[in-house]
């Protein structure tokens, strides 16, 4: 049989089915509509007391509850809402009966604050240590907790509701896990293991101690008012990300299986890349080596030329680093091509969806492509004169658009990029 | 087209035992174990045995940076990187993948329990949380914590630097990380990659969740085996790394093998029905293509019913030498199923499995050099996995 394939003699991996929670909405057409209008999720914070943080507004996704609450819990709601969209719009397998892997891009999960002061409350001695609290911890009252902070809890339940075959994979890519998830999904198509596989990458990480944390590194910006002014990416007054929560799923399908089902196509995932910076712990090599790498990589592995990228939909977090080394790597790679190419960046709207994002932007390019239209990078007054890229400012831009690139570049010297397109190559 | 055969070329250890191969082959040959009762009694623990990382971490600066469960991964993957000859060679490293298990880093147990104290006196209105946690985390120790700067730090420390990817969730994060790495190297995706785990067990942080659901071994120390009637898992610390790459890859190098990767094999039973684990193991088994004259060396955690389960499995198969990890290292968690490929590989190497050590007899002696392992990973609540390590002909 002689099955089309990629210029590499590879199954061509497309996309059957997309869903997506932001702070924008629930679905792709709340999120697109708000997106290409330009409007932003940013808020205050309500979900839990402000006293003495320095960062007050987030992405939270607050029409989305769970009781009790927990960040993982959130996380795995955030995740079945977004898979749920996805396989209906994909049609692939039946209810509960996914013909594929799972991989999750997810967190790294502990036990949270509520549950650790309601065991706290228990323990009968004064002034007590750890021995004392662990005794409280055990004899089975606290089971549920163990069953709900595990590391592998989401895949598991996510396994379960949704009938994926195998071992599903968790996995933490810092900033890039949304486009590692991804990547996994493609490479597992292209093995010929599978016909088929669910991507799902989520984040419900707002609360007080994630932003203390991202906040002690100083990495979240402090423009609290008005919060949806706080995120923007290329301007000269950035000063940091905005956390924010939401999750994307896609179906991604050998090309043969989907055509041989009468699937919708899509769009295509026609090249993943990825390089590891060693530079620092938080932060890119200045001179923006391991980006100009995994751009490269990407590239290559789409077997595209730079001038057939027409539009980056950039990682563009809003800190003041990260911005200027996408500026410097993209310009290192497209050369005079790049001043051709509209740059926008979704987290000026959504905010940093952490864990999520890589997919979260994945499904935007694809509804970038899908619409020839390129959504806004909002907050953008004060241009950044270091960063001359063609940014896609304040308003959507119709553009033909046949190529995007997607960025994801984080902690732990983690880059990946994609490359999606509307038709097979 | 035929997938390309694994081979591991490179394996570091350091764990409650010491560090390297040769201190392991020793202790194991000589039944050593490294259990402590007292530190965190009544909880039973194997600490890290007392390690200078100089040697694999060398800037002080480094070190500083990261917790303890980091520090062991990155001093092992060294290891790793140094048994297979290409620590510093910056042609290979640039270009190697890296898949890491990981669950995460310590808390500053000082300041959770302050705050839980003083929540448990009513002294702790829901707003002096923040400003608890803000005066009082040290800003550098999220570093320590987020699964994925082990990784991180092997690339910042080593120049791994291909790709970078980190699996969670506890034992089936590295029967997947081995799985995938195989799965890439045999369809031509990667031709070198460094797969492992790091485990801290010294934790009382870490032992929360596994009380939670009463799974820590306590009181008092057993061989993984003569736990039935007092089950439970304790907890080990280890650093376990291998390096993988293609036959080719290694052959053009000049690198030698301690052992070829055959095959990985995982699955996720559905355990809510008891039997499960014992089905899926019986599932799996067929796929490896071994008899039941093989080796086995399994991460059985002592913890119920999945060790129940894996023992009834193994007693319709009483021609395996079967080696339990957890006797001798403890329950390592996510370097669970690395230090399992790591002593299949090191045995088939020597040119012999090491003693039995387990008073109820499950354990029989094999003289006979190995050619074929299972490494067999059972998660104490989810995850199951084979591996299939074999002698290179």
């Amino acid at each position: 049989m002689t099955a089309p394939r990629d210029k590499f003699g590879r199954p061509i991996v497309v996309v059957t089915g997309m869903g997506i929670v932001t702070s924008l909405g629930g679905g792709k057409t709340d999120n697109w509509k708000r997106l290409s209008a330009g409007e932003s999720g940013i808020k205050t914070v309500t979900r839990f007391p402000l006293d003495s943080l320095k960062t007050t507004m987030a992405g939270a996704v607050d029409f989305v509850t769970v009781d009790p609450f927990s960040s993982t819990s959130l996380s795995q709601r955030l995740a079945e809402i977004a898979a749920e969209e996805a396989l209906e719009q994909s049609g692939i397998g039946s209810k509960g009966d996914f013909p594929g892997p799972l991989f999750l891009a997810v967190a790294p999960i502990e036990t949270e604050w509520p549950q650790r002061l309601e065991v706290a409350r228990e323990v009968p001695t004064k002034d007590f240590g750890i021995i004392d609290y662990l005794a409280t911890c055990s004899g089975g009252k606290f089971a549920h907790f163990h069953r709900r902070f595990t590391f592998g809890s989401v895949a598991l339940n996510l396994a379960e509701t949704f009938g994926t075959k195998g071992s599903p994979i968790s996995l933490s890519t810092a900033c890039a896990s949304g486009a590692t998830a991804i990547q996994l999904g493609v490479e597992a198509i292209r093995r010929g293991e599978t016909d088929a596989t669910l991507c799902i990458a989520t984040d419900g990480s707002v609360n007080p101690e994630a932003m203390v944390r991202f906040s002690l590194l100083s990495a979240l910006s402090t423009q609290n008012d008005p919060p949806q002014g706080a995120s923007k990416p290329f301007s000269k007054n950035r000063d940091g990300f905005v956390m924010a929560e939401g999750a994307g799923a896609l179906v991604l399908e050998s090309y043969d299986a989907a055509v041989a089902r009468g699937a919708r196509i899509l769009g295509v995932v026609a090249g993943c890349g990825e390089l590891t910076d060693s530079f620092h712990r938080t932060r890119s090599a200045p001179d923006g080596k391991p980006a100009i790498g995994c751009v490269r990589k990407t590239l290559a592995d789409a077997g595209m030329e730079p001038e057939q990228i027409d539009h980056i939909n950039a990682h563009g977090t809003s800190t003041p680093e990260n911005d200027k080394m996408e500026y410097l790597a993209t310009s290192a790679v497209f050369g005079e091509h790049t001043k051709n190419i509209p740059v926008s960046s979704n987290k000026s709207m959504v905010g940093h969806t952490i864990s999520a994002a890589g997919a979260v932007e994945a499904i935007f390019s694809l509804l970038t492509l899908e619409h020839q239209r390129i959504p806004p990078t909002i907050n953008y007054e004060v241009p950044d004169p270091a960063i001359p890229f063609d940014v896609v400012g304040n308003k959507a831009r119709d553009a033909k658009v046949t190529a995007v690139m997607s960025n994801s570049f984080g902690f732990g010297g983690q880059n990946a990029s994609l490359i999606l397109t509307r038709e097979p190559a | 087209m035929a997938e390309k055969e694994v081979w591991i070329t490179g394996v570091g250890l350091l764990s409650s035992l010491g560090e390297g191969l040769d201190a392991h082959w020793q202790a194991l040959g000589e039944k050593r174990v490294n259990a402590d009762e007292k530190r965190l009694a009544p909880y039973v623990i194997h600490p890290i045995a007392p390690v200078s990382f100089d040697a694999q971490i060398p800037k002080k600066g480094d070190q500083r940076q990261m917790e303890m469960w980091q520090r062991i991964g990155t001093y092992a993957a060294g290891l790793a990187l140094d048994s297979a000859g290409v620590k510093g060679n910056q042609e290979i490293l640039s270009r190697m993948d890296m898949i890491i298990a990981a669950g995460g880093g310590e808390r500053d147990l000082n300041v959770d329990l302050a705050i839980m104290n003083a929540d448990a006196q009513g002294k702790l209105p829901p707003a002096l949380l923040n400003e608890k946690l803000m005066n009082e985390l040290r800003p550098t120790l999220f570093l320590a914590q987020l699964s994925n700067l082990l990784a991180g730090n092997i690339a910042i420390v080593h120049g791994v630097c291909g790709t970078s990817r980190t699996f969670m969730g506890e034992e089936a994060s590295s029967i997947d990380a081995a799985r995938i790495a195989v799965a890439r190297i045999g369809a031509g995706q990667s031709d070198i990659a460094l797969v492992g785990a790091a485990h801290n067990g010294d934790r009382g942080d870490l032992l929360m969740l596994y009380s939670f659901g009463d799974f820590a071994l306590k009181d008092q120390y057993a061989s993984v085996w003569a736990r039935r009637n007092h089950p439970g898992f304790a907890i080990g610390s280890a650093g376990a790394f291998l390096v993988m790459e293609s036959r080719e890859h290694a052959e053009a190098r000049g690198a030698k093998p301690y052992a070829k990767l055959t095959k990985v094999v995982a699955d996720l039973a559905k355990r809510k029905e008891p039997g499960a684990v014992m089905k899926s193991l019986q599932a799996m088994w067929p796929q490896l293509g071994v008899n039941d004259n093989a080796m086995l060396i399994t991460g059985a955690t002592g913890a119920e019913p999945a060790t129940g389960e894996e023992r009834e499995f193994l007693g319709q198969h009483p021609g395996l030498a079967v080696r339990a990890t957890g006797t001798t290292f403890g329950h390592t968690m996510e370097a669970q199923f690395p230090l399992g490929l790591a002593l299949a590989a090191l045995s088939i190497s020597r040119g012999a499995l090491y003693p039995a050590n387990d008073p109820t007899g499950l354990e029989v002696e094999k003289t006979e050099a190995p050619t074929q392992i299972v490494v067999l990973g059972v998660g104490h609540w989810q995850g199951e996995g084979m591996a299939l390590v074999e002698a290179v002909s």
